[in-house]
């Protein structure tokens, strides 16, 4: 730094001194108004933000407290309020969501690397796929159900109305969170780390597996507990797939026909006339919040614990 | 193999040898042979030059690396040291639009030939980098990784201590080899680098500014490192720094950022490349001489 700049900054800083001097002694300034204001309105936007979720959560407390209990995790749906649980509805958004787990990972985590390791960006075609991941984060969750009943239920797979269908159109729906929290945690493995491993005589495919994906795997959890919260609750798609039926029975594996889960049931609950139902429905939400806020805890968790700082 | 005929022929020259000497001889100025210049030779470098996207870094480079001995290059920032050294072990083949052209035989063998396997290159050719960069595991699994990528399971707890041994870090760290290299100080991280790479073991180490994030006490212990380690190795180091390379080195080539007639592009050229004692006693170009003596920068 020249002394002319040093003088001229020394110059600035004394103005200002002076400036904040004269302050102290006369009214607020126009500015510091303005300051404060756009303070109130930064808290205000905030408060409305949790007032939302808390008028939820006290409005589903209120309601489903008396209902709450360990019967709701122990019985299945039925037609008298009193008898009826969420047994089926719990496991039924297990076996889903197991099955969207179990195909996203590998899925989400081979498209980020393509993408991040393998796919030259100059090319115009890497690039479409780029824009068209962010797009398709975008996209409501009611076209994949609909996607999901024209090739997947019935039409190429024509699998049916059922688990399996389900997990399968869900994985769709949060592949592209999955892909881009995958890139970002692959994006985040500093070039060195993967230098001097190529240095070391490891090929590409070595250096990936085991100093890449390794040091990735907390971010790439972080978002597919993320995303897989998004999928639990979903309702809207798997109402098209056929997790809509009344069932009584819990379900058993992939292919079991005619399931339901967490937000279909509380939503069908909620449908119902009796006021009992709407009591267990409030019970069944705080069910799932209670789930949400575990995952995205674990989540948060989990990338506090395992994330690596450069 | 030129390897071969370098060890027997001290006296009848092959006719390879000798067309390789009168080629050599063409370019009066850019290379001085070695005056007892029948060791054996680990980089014959002629006429190499490397460009990205076309465009130059360094052009037309002949030196002749030698077995056993610290080579070092110095020069200016942008000269091109780092992008000579890099194509060494084909490290620039992963740098897109990255070209070299013109001879660059290992142990007499082209390196960028047809049936070259860059990766098996880097096996033999190792390299430290100017940051120390260890993996985010622990230091037994750092030094452990090159031995267990070349398939070796056994006695690797012993191939990790030879290799820690090697490097002076063993004493330091033998207590602690599960806890994780990233509590290491730079210099320690440093020396694990070097631990790492000399585990898989490999000919040649290069190394690029090894010592120039580190604190002086570090730089010196790896600098007496280098002196221990070409026993076993040949070692090619890009050094900023003129006093490591008149300390630890025992040739250093010279180069120099060379300017077009319009000044728009810039590229390296060798200078001058001798015994280290004669570049900073007694260099025979005006150039090597200011750069040495601190008049050019």
């Amino acid at each position: 730094m020249s002394d002319a700049i040093r003088s001229e900054r020394t110059r600035l800083a004394a103005a200002g001194a002076r400036a904040v001097a004269a302050d102290l002694s006369g009214q607020p300034s126009r500015d510091v108004a303005k300051g404060n204001a756009f303070l109130a309105m930064l808290l205000l936007a905030m408060s409305i933000a949790l007032l939302g979720l808390a008028l939820l959560l006290i409005d589903a407390v209120a309601d489903g407290a008396g209902r709450f209990g360990i019967s709701l995790f122990t019985e299945k749906a039925s037609s008298l309020p009193a008898n009826a649980g969420f047994q089926d509805a719990i496991l039924g958004t297990l076996w889903v969501i197991g099955g969207v787990i179990l195909f996203c990972v590998p899925i989400g985590v081979g498209a980020a690397l393509y993408l991040e390791e393998y796919a030259a960006k100059e090319r115009w075609w890497n690039r479409l796929v780029e824009v068209n991941v962010q797009n398709l984060a975008a996209v409501p969750s009611i076209v994949y159900g609909i996607l999901g009943l024209a090739f997947i239920v019935r039409g190429p797979l024509n699998l049916g109305f059922i688990v399996l269908a389900a997990s399968l159109t869900l994985t769709l729906l949060v592949l592209p969170t999955v892909i881009i929290a995958a890139r970002e945690a692959v994006r985040a493995v500093p070039d060195s780390i993967r230098q001097g491993s190529l240095a070391l005589g490891a090929t590409r495919w070595q250096t990936i597996r085991r100093q890449v994906l390794p040091a990735a795997i907390p971010g790439v959890m972080t978002g597919v507990i993320l995303a897989v919260s998004r999928a639990i609750g979903e309702s809207a798609p798997l109402l098209l797939l056929g997790a809509a039926t009344f069932v009584t029975a819990n379900p058993t594996s992939p292919f079991t026909e005619g399931y339901t889960t967490l937000p279909v049931q509380i939503y069908n609950f909620f449908a119902r006339a009796q006021d009992d139902y709407i009591q267990l429905a409030a019970a069944g939400i705080i069910v799932m919040l209670i789930v949400l806020l575990a995952m995205n805890s674990f989540a948060i968790w989990l990338r506090n614990r395992y994330e690596q700082r450069w | 193999m030129a390897q071969d005929e370098s060890r027997a022929g001290t006296g009848r020259e092959t006719r390879e040898a000798a067309a390789e000497r009168a080629a050599i001889a063409v370019r009066p100025g850019e290379f001085r042979q070695h005056a007892g210049g029948r060791r054996e030779k680990v980089f014959e470098l002629k006429g190499v030059g490397v460009s990205y996207s076309g465009a130059a870094a360094v052009k037309d480079i002949s030196l002749d690396v030698h077995r056993n001995d610290v080579t070092a290059l110095i020069g200016p920032s942008g000269c091109g040291k780092s992008t000579l050294l890099r194509c060494l072990n084909r490290m620039n083949d992963l740098i897109p639009g990255a070209a070299v052209e013109g001879h660059l035989l290992y142990h007499g063998e082209d390196l960028y030939g047809p049936n070259v396997d860059p990766v098996q290159v880097r096996k033999l050719i190792g390299m430290v980098f100017q940051k120390p960069n260890p993996f985010p595991k622990s230091i037994y699994d750092n030094v452990a990784f090159g031995p267990r990528i070349l398939g070796r399971k056994e006695n690797l707890d012993e191939a990790v201590e030879e290799a820690l041994k090697g490097a002076a870090l063993w004493e330091e760290v033998k207590d602690r080899l599960d806890s994780n290299a990233f509590g290491l100080s730079g210099g320690q991280q440093q020396r694990l680098c070097i631990a790492r790479c000399i585990a898989v073991q490999p000919d040649t180490i290069l190394m690029d500014e090894p010592c120039s994030a580190l604190d002086p006490i570090s730089t010196g212990k790896i600098e007496d490192l280098m002196i221990e380690l070409k026993q076993q190795f040949s070692i090619v180091i890009v050094t900023h720094n003129m006093q490591q390379a008149a300390r630890v080195s025992d040739r250093t080539a010279f180069l120099m950022v060379e300017l077009d007639a319009d000044e728009d592009n810039r590229w390296g050229r060798l200078v001058e490349y001798d015994e280290t004692e004669k570049i900073f006693t007694n260099p025979s170009d005006k150039r090597t001489e200011d750069y040495v003596s601190g008049k050019v920068g």
